[in-house]
């Protein structure tokens, strides 16, 4: 893994990911996320559901080179069809246009232009895989972080919503990150694979979550 | 991985390496952006809603809240109705309000560009930071300038004490001067202090119990303006 790889994933880097709980604010309201070992159960659930599928096209994404105009709306098309809550396409995007504004003036390809002047914006793990694409990275690389991702997102939202204990909960990420990693080992397959045969898991409780997280009066995180 | 080990299909990227960024200069843009920052309960939201009052007739101004949860702010400006609602957007900022205006702008700069490109003709943008401690500031890739607000009840001692948002922003603004009979402070005292702290820089003490107290920083902010359109 290079340095340009290790930025994109570390929380400094400024695309936003401090504001997104992956669905830990509806979480903890609701009950499903209390203490480390719910905390554990949570991420676990959310890793093999939608991180698998944000893994796969991620990885995709960073072995495509020169994509067509077609090629892309087919992946945005596929993972949209993976994304029932309309909030959650949308917040998606969001972070997709964050990643690569803060990526795109540092690392280029043909498939980051491509995504830069998509009309109708770019799915984050879109975005992401193809500047772990630009910056050398492998489809491999680009699931780990992926994952990565969605475990730092989970774990920071529940420290700071809860003032869990950051040293049990890096002990969580940490456990749960050995299980992911033998996820990853498909990476090369998800990149050669047509967009449609793609991981399409998840969980209906996140989604109707996303929907009702949306409409609180009050909010901490996007989603 | 080193770049001989990457596959050969998936090596086809273009430059590996970071490149130089082209899009740094941004001087077209015609909208001033100013962050207002600054502890909890010192007046930023009473002020932006004055600022606002003040200037809407003669510039096209837009805000962007970062209140700790998500709609308090903008709702507040949207009961006072210093703008139209479509003018102003509440952005969330993950528990961490330093964050959101100084680490990782992502969030604010999506929404202050969103406000702009929607607008079409804006003159000035607003960003309120949510309450926070002493040491929040803005970052320059957020804002170009920047004003900090204290509150004359939230203790004389705090100029004195300083931190970055007292030294370095453009305009420090000593908020509710008209409470210091009332709470003991020494308000020549906050302001000989707060000058000493920012070598010099401008201080301007306010009350805004009615909008015109906000004048001297809507002026202030005139020539913010003035200055950049001759520059």
């Amino acid at each position: 893994m290079n340095s340009s790889l290790l930025m994109l994933v570390d929380g400094r880097f400024p695309a936003g990911g401090h504001t997104n709980s992956a669905g830990v604010e509806s979480a903890v309201r609701i009950g499903d996320v209390s203490d480390d070992v719910t905390l554990e159960h949570y991420l676990s659930g959310r890793l093999a559901t939608t991180g698998m599928v944000d893994a796969a096209f991620a990885a995709h994404t960073a072995a495509t080179v020169h994509p067509t105009e077609e090629k892309l709306n087919d992946l945005d098309d596929e993972y949209s069809a993976r994304t029932p809550s309309p909030t959650l396409r949308d917040v998606s995007r969001r972070f997709g246009r964050q990643m690569l504004r803060a990526g795109a003036p540092i690392w280029s390809s043909p498939t980051i232009d491509a995504l830069v002047s998509r009309t109708g914006g770019v799915h984050q793990p879109m975005a992401l895989g193809a500047l772990v694409g630009a910056a050398g990275g492998s489809p491999h690389e680009a699931a780990q972080l992926a994952f990565h991702h969605l475990s730092a997102a989970v774990t920071s939202a529940a420290i700071r919503l809860i003032g869990l204990d950051p040293m049990a909960v890096a002990g969580v990420q940490a456990r749960v990150g050995l299980m992911v990693d033998e996820w990853s080992i498909d990476a090369d397959r998800w990149a050669s694979s047509r967009p449609a045969t793609l991981p399409a898991s998840g969980g209906s409780l996140t989604d109707i979550l996303a929907e009702d997280h949306a409409r609180w009066d009050a909010r901490l995180f996007v989603a | 991985m080193p770049p001989h080990d990457i596959p050969h299909e998936y090596s086809d990227h273009g430059s590996a390496g970071p490149r130089h960024d082209p899009t740094a200069s941004d001087s077209s843009r015609r909208s001033l952006r100013i962050g207002i920052g600054g502890p909890v309960g010192s007046g930023k939201t009473t002020l932006v809603g004055s600022l606002c009052a003040l200037l809407r007739d003669q510039l096209s101004v837009v805000v962007v809240t970062n209140d700790i949860f998500t709609s308090e702010d903008a709702d507040a400006l949207r009961a006072a109705a210093v703008l139209p609602t479509e003018r102003i957007v509440a952005v969330e900022t993950g528990c961490c309000p330093h964050t959101a205006i100084r680490d990782d702008i992502a969030a604010n700069l999506d929404a202050v560009e969103e406000l702009e490109a929607l607008h079409g003709d804006v003159d000035l943008t607003l960003v309120e930071s949510g309450g926070d401690n002493l040491t929040a500031i803005f970052s320059r890739g957020l804002v170009d300038v920047q004003i900090f607000v204290l509150d004359t009840a939230g203790g004389d001692d705090v100029p004195r004490k300083g931190g970055p948002g007292v030294a370095m922003a453009d305009l420090l603004v000593i908020n509710k001067v008209d409470l210091a009979p009332h709470v003991g402070a020494d308000v020549d005292r906050m302001l000989s202090d707060a000058r000493e702290r920012r070598d010099g820089g401008l201080v301007i003490p306010t009350s805004l119990v009615d909008q015109a107290g906000a004048q001297p920083v809507a002026d202030w902010i005139g020539q913010q303006i003035g200055r950049r359109v001759t520059s």
